[in-house]
């Protein structure tokens, strides 16, 4: 059967002020799909997520959104200035189409905290409400820049499983962009291994085992990750950063 | 007694009325620097509107958005910090307002008017401009509720619901504009923000939704203008500072209420 899918990026290169953040993308995010973006600091995956939200244009490329598609967005900071009084459940309502707000917050366990101000929650609970914000409308494609910031081990596998049972539920296609990577690996069905451009991608046991992804992030965190064990013979820094002149693969996922 | 009681009466009321929404969002959105380098450079627009023979409302408005645009467009760049900025801004224009000014002797203007507002002094003509003005704000501010507020709380989840930040905030701007505009009779330049932010920051005291607290600072600035005006009728104090000092007191009176009582959410 062929999909079309919900988003898809076709060579897209972003520069800002002569500044090249993302170069020759190939992605196609499908319904009822989770990928999972990862990569070092600066990689552009924040960039990777504003192009899929349509808040950036490519600089060249082609990038083509299902029309009408309904997004929903997690961000990855959210800061309330104390001084903006606000509820919890205000801030559902506030959304365009926000009939469903109580199923919404039932759905992520969070139906208690309904009217409690949102400058008084707690990392995890913020980011709990930002979820139900986000599926309340029902969204085709959700994508989430980061959710687990700040959110203790136990909490996050949670919310990564969680996230996984809504995505069965709601069928939607799931960007996720991430730091935890082992949090992350057992809840996705391709990950994207990113630097500026597509290192590598695949299924998350594919690119444990890709020397592209080995060099990124060392092999210590590729063992973690793999199902079994692989052996490998070229070197990389301790830290995970990419050792001069080493190169990456480019095998883009179909 | 009247001629000069009720012109000021209904023009500190209608002012008010749209400077405690207005300066809710000065408040949520730590703007109150931005406001006062704004008001600063109203005395810009007092000499743009001689200069050009227009209208001074006019002149002032066109010169804080001037200001407005200029600030956008220097935050830009990232060696100098927006509040420094603001602070050069401000007083430079402010010094520049009062250098040209000097240029053009033969013209008499109120400078302490300008500065410091004459309430007392106001024409119908005066109040009818702050009426059409205070209709015109909120219109836009009944109209852009919910962008604002959701711009407000997050800019780029707001633009993926479908909300048009950039006219979002030149709104704002234009508003902020206005509304100093018109306040500068009243208060003038020095004093536009105070009027913008205590009445707003007391009402945070009483006020659980947006809603509730931009209605509450309304409120708690027509009362300002009442004691404030009462306070200068009677003590033959100035009006604008008695205005200012009105709502310090109430704010001073809330806040300390709060310490020893539970603070609202």
């Amino acid at each position: 059967m062929i999909q079309t899918p919900l988003v898809r990026l076709q060579d897209v290169t972003i520069s800002i002020n002569e500044q090249t953040l993302l170069e020759n993308i190939q992605l196609d995010i499908n319904p009822g799909e989770i990928i999972t973006v990862i990569g070092p600091n600066g990689a552009g995956k924040s960039t990777l997520a504003k192009l899929v939200l349509g808040l950036l244009k490519p600089s060249s490329g082609i990038l083509i959104h299902q029309p009408k598609l309904r997004i929903g967005y997690v961000p990855q900071k959210f800061h309330v200035d104390p001084s903006l009084p606000m509820t919890v459940k205000r801030f559902l309502r506030l959304a365009e189409n926000a009939s469903n707000w109580e199923q919404a917050l039932a759905r992520v366990d969070i139906t208690h905290l309904a009217s409690q101000p949102l400058s008084t929650l707690s990392g995890g609970e913020m980011q709990r409400v930002l979820l139900a914000r986000a599926i309340q409308i029902q969204p085709q494609l959700l994508v989430l820049d980061e959710p687990a910031q700040g959110v203790d081990v136990t909490g996050q596998a949670e919310f990564y499983q969680l996230i996984r049972s809504l995505r069965d539920e709601l069928s939607c296609g799931t960007l996720l962009i991430s730091h935890d990577l082992h949090l992350v690996m057992a809840a996705t069905d391709q990950v994207l291994c990113l630097n500026r451009h597509v290192c590598c991608a695949g299924h998350p046991e594919t690119v444990s085992n890709d020397p592209a992804f080995i060099h990124l992030f060392g092999d210590q965190a590729a063992r973690a990750l793999a199902v079994y064990h692989h052996h490998h013979d070229h070197h990389h820094h301790t830290d995970g950063t990419i050792a001069e002149g080493s190169e990456c693969t480019r095998q883009n996922h179909a | 007694m009247l001629e000069i009681l009720l012109p000021a009466l209904l023009g500190g009321i209608g002012l008010a009325l749209i400077t405690g929404p207005l300066g809710c969002f000065v408040v949520w959105r730590r703007m109150s620097y931005f406001g006062d380098t704004l008001a600063h450079s109203a005395l810009m627009g007092v000499v743009l509107g001689l200069l050009l023979e227009i209208n001074m409302t006019l002149g002032i408005v066109v010169g804080c958005a001037l200001m407005a645009l200029i600030l956008g467009f220097m935050q830009n760049q990232k060696q100098i910090a927006t509040d420094t900025l603001l602070g050069i801004l401000a007083h430079s224009s402010l010094s520049l307002g009062l250098v040209v000014l000097s240029f053009m002797p033969r013209i008499q203007i109120d400078l302490m008017g300008y500065l410091f507002g004459d309430l007392l002094a106001l024409t119908f003509t005066d109040v009818g401009w702050i009426y059409l003005g205070a209709i015109a704000v909120m219109l836009v501010l009944f109209k852009l509720w919910r962008a604002l507020l959701l711009t407000t709380l997050h800019e780029e989840l707001a633009a993926v619901e479908g909300i048009n930040i950039q006219r979002t905030r030149i709104a704002l701007m234009l508003m902020m504009s206005l509304v100093i505009a018109l306040a500068m009779k009243v208060v003038g330049v020095l004093l536009v923000t105070s009027l913008l932010i205590i009445p707003a920051a007391t009402a945070r005291f009483y006020s659980n939704t947006p809603e509730r607290m931009a209605l509450s600072a309304a409120a708690i600035g027509v009362m300002a203008v009442l004691a404030g005006l009462s306070l200068s009728w009677l003590q033959d104090t100035p009006t604008g500072p008695s205005v200012v000092v009105s709502a310090f007191i109430m704010f001073l009176a809330s806040f300390s209420y709060r310490q020893w009582r539970q603070p609202a959410h």
